[in-house]
């Protein structure tokens, strides 16, 4: 049986693709940030899983105004890197497991979790990031890649709850999925941030160093937080840790944490990240 | 006091919800438009004329034109849209977010390399904390 073997959460800035995509990741500015994936690139790469199931927000790439779904899964055999308005980012084209996100589709479906299929689809900075943050520039991204594309874009958002629900369903899901799979699964986006208006720069470190140890030891509290604690205490970007909770909803009860890393700036944005393992 | 209100509450900030999707529908397909680079290519060679293909408002077409961003956010713009056009100009996010803030874009990198803006007296009006 397919197993999930661990969570991973790290935000998605497109700046920290463009550093990487433009040779920068040495300088002054971004080598701390780097630094900070140093260790996860290692035990990833000892790991080696088959599959990430990646959670991740579109930003305005695949889904315009005139189709937003609140959940969508992709089905399909690879997805094309997006233009976001300065040309494709030149990372390898990302390889699906259609057989695996067919069988998880079907079963959160009928779990009564009402998700949108998606068999063709460009992906954005929201899901190529976090792969070079965990594997570098390879030739080929050495992992197939199920997308979860989670509306955080327009309000209102799914709520924390029904975000770790549906990482419990995941959870069913990929452990009843015959094959032996080493699959883990990955939470993107945040940390506290704010792109638009005078309030923009927004960063709370207590208010997401308090999200990690909630996320890690209580997430029972942390999916109850509102939209409105959320954009007041987090920047009105922020909100994409919602994601983070369907990771941690996938990985059961007791998690063990093997990794944490928080570095601000990157570009306007706090960078988060935490790998556990299911499990005391 | 509703949620609605509530947002309203939040500093320098605007909620993009279902209505405010609806009321800017057209600004923001208008950006995505530019992800395509034949797009960006006629956009910038007249980019009046192109605007003028889309059922935008006045008030929505002189946002973009003046690249306005904090005008265009309140015609209904979102900001994962309207990245569209400041990555068509060749500019960061960053340099974008501090047009925003009225600081320059040297003070508003400063402000991040120093922690980013403050939580404090930054979540409520009402509350002022």
């Amino acid at each position: 049986m397919a197993r999930i073997t661990a969570g991973v959460a790290t935000s998605h800035v497109p700046a920290i693709g463009a550093a990487l995509d433009l040779g920068k990741s040495d300088n002054d500015y971004w080598k701390p940030l780097f630094d900070g994936y140093d260790w996860s690139k290692q035990w990833i790469a000892n790991e080696k899983p088959d599959v990430i199931f990646l959670v991740y927000n579109d930003h305005a790439s695949a889904f315009s105004l005139a189709v937003l779904p609140t959940f969508a899964i992709g089905c399909a055999e690879s997805y094309a890197i997006a233009d976001e308005g300065f040309g494709p980012r030149p990372v390898p084209e990302v390889i699906g497991h259609p057989d695996l996100a067919c069988h998880i589709a079907e079963s959160l479906i009928l779990d009564e979790f009402d998700m949108t299929i998606i068999n063709e689809m460009a992906v954005d900075h929201g899901l190529t990031v976090p792969l070079s943050l965990m594997y570098g520039q390879p030739d080929a991204w050495p992992v197939k890649v199920v997308p979860l594309a989670v509306n955080v874009v327009e309000y209102p958002q799914p709520t924390g709850n029904r975000c770790f629900e549906l990482g419990k369903a995941i959870r069913r899901a990929i452990r009843s999925y015959p094959e032996d799979l080493n699959v883990q699964i990955w939470g993107t986006g945040g940390m506290s941030h704010q792109l638009q208006g005078p309030r923009a720069g927004f960063i709370n470190s207590a208010f997401d160093h308090e999200f990690f140890d909630q996320l890690v030891n209580d997430p029972d509290t942390l999916k109850k937080v509102p939209h409105l604690e959320y954009l007041r205490e987090s920047g009105s970007e922020g909100i994409e840790m919602i994601m983070w909770l369907i990771m941690r909803g996938a990985l059961g009860k007791k998690v063990k944490e093997l990794y944490r890393f928080y570095h601000v700036p990157a570009s306007n944005t706090a960078v988060g990240h935490l790998v556990l393992k299911p499990g005391k | 006091m509703n949620e609605h209100e509530e947002f309203d509450d939040i500093p320098g900030t605007t909620v993009f919800t279902t209505q405010r999707s609806r009321q800017g529908f057209h600004l923001n397909q208008f950006c995505m438009s530019l992800m395509k680079a034949e797009n960006r290519e006629r956009f910038r060679a007249n980019e009046r004329g192109y605007l003028d293909e889309w059922p935008m408002t006045e008030a929505q077409k002189l946002a973009v034109l003046a690249r306005d961003y904090n005008a265009a956010i309140a015609e209904g713009g979102n900001i994962y849209f309207l990245a569209k056009i400041f990555a068509t100009d060749g500019k960061s996010f960053q340099e974008a977010a501090a047009s925003m803030t009225g600081m320059t874009t040297d003070e508003y990198a400063a402000m991040m390399l120093a922690g980013g803006r403050s939580p404090e007296g930054q979540r409520s009006i009402r509350e002022g904390y």
